[in-house]
């Protein structure tokens, strides 16, 4: 049989501070990027914020100073220009401040374009106009939808192990989340509906790896009630690090398809996918067990304390 | 045959029958006579960012639903007190639920309240309070009414958008009631989504005014019956726009909704467009009475307060019909035909959202998710023949039948394709394969405990079995949280992730589990191929 990995033999619970120290980093790049989004200095897509955005495409290229000069003299002043990757095409996005009424944009931004730049042909190849109403209760709606799914996992997982693996699981999702959050702010991506949804995919998939190492963990624990904590986490992670990353691996071929083939639409979404499924098995070895087995090793010396018993760990 | 497979084979045949069935209307251009009978009619829809398209969130202005009813109550009182020759100094509509009337006497304002009394019960009838030698009576509208008034708007509103969009020509279009004051429309593959936007957000209130000669629009007090409306006139060869005062009376003669009729003709003699309109029996009587009572005046037809003309009534006008001339195209006059057909909006509609998909786009969208899904596929069957040989081709098996029920699953309900909802197939590729990874990966270890394939295989699946179950409801949970929340393109892809999961469970747990069963019944096999 073909064997990716053989048997393996590696201290993982053993590195857990460098993997801690790592894992604290990405959060609190996470929480910036949260932090920056309510303060509105972040990329924030026009689904939340309210607002125009418009992709248009030309059939010759059309450099961002002319497409500037040309809005303005169609009297738009307030803009944001995006270049897209392929194609001579381009995406405005007016601030939903700007006086311009919902329903109209489509008309006088291209209109400025062939007014300014004689000879070009201009066409709309999509509008998106979110009025203020909507961004917010779109805001609202997302963060109830985070808190109720990451509700539903915990209860799902302290019913179906305990509690101490429902906290393991519920800190290992919040950190792939925040993982999401924090390379898409760093690469300066927009965020917008699609990652969000992205999010929440993750957040149910990436359970999946996290599911399979406590199953064995469980298994093992129930075998060998006299072994050293450590040794029983550590050699359940061995034993299932195998399946764990041929799982991420065929999910990511799959999404990796979607990031190169899938086009523009999709792409961002696709990427955020990438880094979930990365970051989702990474943490289910090195953040989930070692959060369990250090919630583990606390009830254990308390129990220590009050009865007298031999540690374990 | 092991024990038991024959009901599991015969369930797996019987579901790839069904989803063929399912599938045929997604995939024939054409269904022939005889199917539309008793087979399945309903099919994958393809969502607006995938064949291009328009959605609209409208929000009707209910509250302006309310003022209006309030506003024709208040001319309707000013009609019975000036026939009953009771003098009154002013009756108007005050705040957002009140008409207010101020009489000089205090005997008038006894017969008033009785009069009001008995033609208006269902408003509640305020005191009155006595200021600087005037009488003021208030009706106010109870709060049970407005909320009916409110909601019959949009009712309104929206059987008013559905017929205007009908006339218009889409084909398949949605429109729907959102929430307490909200309208979702959605057009699916439309051409000219500017127009459609036009047409659609246009309260259309056309108004029959008298001009009032001899006020000077510019300068000065306009009297208390009368308001200043524009005239718009766009030259053809420059497209520069002039706008011309007018004073108008405030009170309209005539309203839309007197209308039976409006047909786009072209004037033979400037080669012009312009709308002809019909009226109803009361429409066209009262149009000979204004006409006959004020020829050599000018009346202004007036549509959401812009004038469109004012011409001067050169004689009675009798029969009941007139026309709309202005600087029409061929186009804008027959949108205006259109709105007058299908009759005004009850209340001003605000556009909130509006999401256009270029068909273009669409297409590069869905060819690229095509594309893509293919590849993905193409990948991970590749990476499990190679790694799993053929128990690797096992689960490919089982991840088609995955893709296969799936696409059943979505004609059947007519559930909605968008791109995320491509991805998410995707996605589902590289998961369903997932299960049999942990299964195989169980089964490899029991064989190196050195048990027979088949009780290694046996023991894999049963192992795994709640490995298995813990992941998909979990991922189950955020897709469901995720179909609840979520609209357009995220709605299309909790859907397809949803059904994605349920299926894969299935064909995971039963599906290739039957097939290593026909291989291994008998015992004898002394080597899995894994």
């Amino acid at each position: 049989m073909m064997e990716l990995l053989g048997k393996t033999t590696i201290d993982f619970i053993g590195k857990r501070n460098i993997s801690f120290v790592i894992s604290i980093i990405i959060s609190l790049i996470g929480i910036t990027a949260i932090v920056q989004m309510a303060r509105g200095v972040a990329n924030m897509g026009i689904d939340f914020t309210g607002g125009t955005s418009i992709q248009l495409k030309f059939d010759k290229p059309v450099a961002l100073v002319d497409a500037r000069k040309a809005l303005h003299g169609g009297g738009v002043t307030e803009f944001e220009l995006q270049e897209v990757k392929e194609g001579n095409k381009l995406l405005v996005k007016l601030p939903r401040k700007s006086a311009l009424a919902v329903g109209k944009a489509a008309e006088i931004v291209p209109a400025a374009f062939t007014k300014s730049l004689p000879g070009l042909h201009v066409s709309v190849e999509s509008t998106t106009e979110i009025g203020p109403s909507i961004g917010d209760k779109l805001r609202k709606d997302t963060i109830i939808a985070v808190a109720i799914s990451m509700l539903g996992i915990i209860c799902y997982i302290a019913w179906r192990f305990d509690f101490k693996f429902g906290v393991g699981a519920v800190v290992a999702t919040l950190h792939d989340v925040l993982a999401m959050f924090a390379a898409y702010y760093l690469t300066g991506r927009e965020f917008n509906l699609l990652f969000i949804t992205a999010v929440l995919t993750i957040a149910g998939y990436s359970l999946t790896d996290t599911v399979v190492v406590f199953d064995r963990i469980r298994e093992n624990l129930h075998k060998d009630l006299k072994g050293s904590l450590h040794k029983i986490f550590n050699n359940s992670i061995n034993e299932v690090l195998s399946r764990s990353i041929i799982t991420s691996l065929t999910t990511f071929l799959a999404a990796i398809s979607l990031f190169v083939w899938g086009g523009e639409v999709i792409h961002d979404f696709s990427f955020a996918l990438l880094v979930g499924i990365a970051v989702g098995t990474y943490s289910s070895v090195f953040v989930a067990s070692p959060v369990v087995l250090l919630l583990e090793q606390r009830a254990l010396n308390k129990g220590e304390g009050s009865h007298a018993q031999p540690a374990k760990a | 045959m092991p024990k038991g497979a024959g009901w599991r084979i015969a369930l797996i045949i019987a579901f790839i029958a069904l989803s063929c069935i399912y599938l045929v209307p997604t995939l024939a251009p054409k269904l022939p006579e005889w199917w539309k009978g008793m087979l399945p009619k309903d099919k994958i829809h393809l969502g607006l960012d995938l064949q291009g398209g328009t959605h609209l969130v409208l929000e009707v202005e209910t509250q302006k639903a309310v003022e209006g009813t309030l506003d024709l109550v208040a001319t309707d009182l000013e009609d019975s007190l000036s026939a009953k020759n009771l003098r009154y100094k002013r009756i108007s509509r005050t705040g957002s639920d009140k008409v207010s009337i101020v009489l000089y006497e205090k005997d008038t304002a006894d017969a008033v309240q009785k009069l009001v009394k008995d033609k208006y019960r269902d408003y509640e009838i305020v005191p009155e309070v006595e200021e600087g030698g005037m009488v003021g009576i208030a009706l106010r509208m109870k709060e049970q009414d407005i909320q009916d008034r409110k909601d019959k708007a949009v009712a309104q509103a929206l059987e008013t958008i559905r017929n205007r969009i009908d006339q218009f020509g889409v084909s398949e279009p949605v429109i729907a009631r959102q929430g307490i004051s909200q309208i979702v429309v959605q057009l699916p593959g439309i051409k000219d989504p500017q127009r459609a936007i036009d047409l659609i957000g246009r309260t259309a209130r056309l108004e029959f005014k008298m001009v009032k000669e001899g006020v000077s629009p510019t300068g000065g007090a306009v009297p208390d019956d009368a308001e200043v409306l524009y005239e718009k006139h766009t030259d053809p060869t420059t497209g520069a726009t002039t706008e011309q005062p007018l004073v108008v009376q405030k009170k309209a003669l005539i309203t839309g909704d007197l209308l039976t009729d409006a047909q786009v003709r072209i004037d033979s003699q400037f080669n012009q467009p312009y709308v002809a309109i019909e009226f109803n029996s009361l429409g066209a009587r009262l149009f000979d009475q204004i006409t006959a009572a004020n020829v050599n005046k000018r009346f202004a037809i007036v549509l959401d307060n812009n004038v469109y003309s004012a011409p001067v009534i050169r004689e009675r006008i009798s029969g009941g019909s007139a026309q709309i001339s202005g600087n029409f195209t061929e186009k804008t006059a027959s949108d205006l035909a259109i709105v007058l057909r299908a009759g005004a909006l009850p209340a001003p509609v605000k556009i909130i959202q509006n999401v256009t998909v270029g068909a273009s786009l669409g297409k590069d969208s869905i060819d690229k998710g095509l594309m893509a899904g293919a590849i993905g596929v193409a990948l991970v069957i590749g990476f499990m023949a190679l790694y799993y040989k053929l128990s690797g081709m096992v689960a490919n098996l089982g991840m088609v039948l995955n893709i296969l029920y799936l696409m059943g699953a979505m004609s059947a309900l007519g559930a909605t394709l968008t791109l995320p909802g491509i991805a998410a197939i995707v996605l589902l590729v590289g998961m369903s394969v997932d299960s049999n990874v942990i299964i195989f990966e169980r089964i490899r270890e029991e064989l190196r405990l050195g048990k027979s394939p088949k009780s290694a295989l046996e023991a894999g699946y049963d192992k795994a079995f709640l490995t298995i179950m813990d992941s998909h409801v979990t991922a189950l949970i955020t897709a469901a949280v995720l179909f609840q929340f979520g609209t357009g393109p995220v709605k299309g892809f909790a859907v397809s992730l949803s059904l994605g999961i349920i299926i894969n469970l299935f064909t995971a747990l039963l599906g290739t589990k039957v097939i290593f069963d026909l291989f291994l019944h008998k015992g004898n096999v002394k080597k899995m191929s894994i």
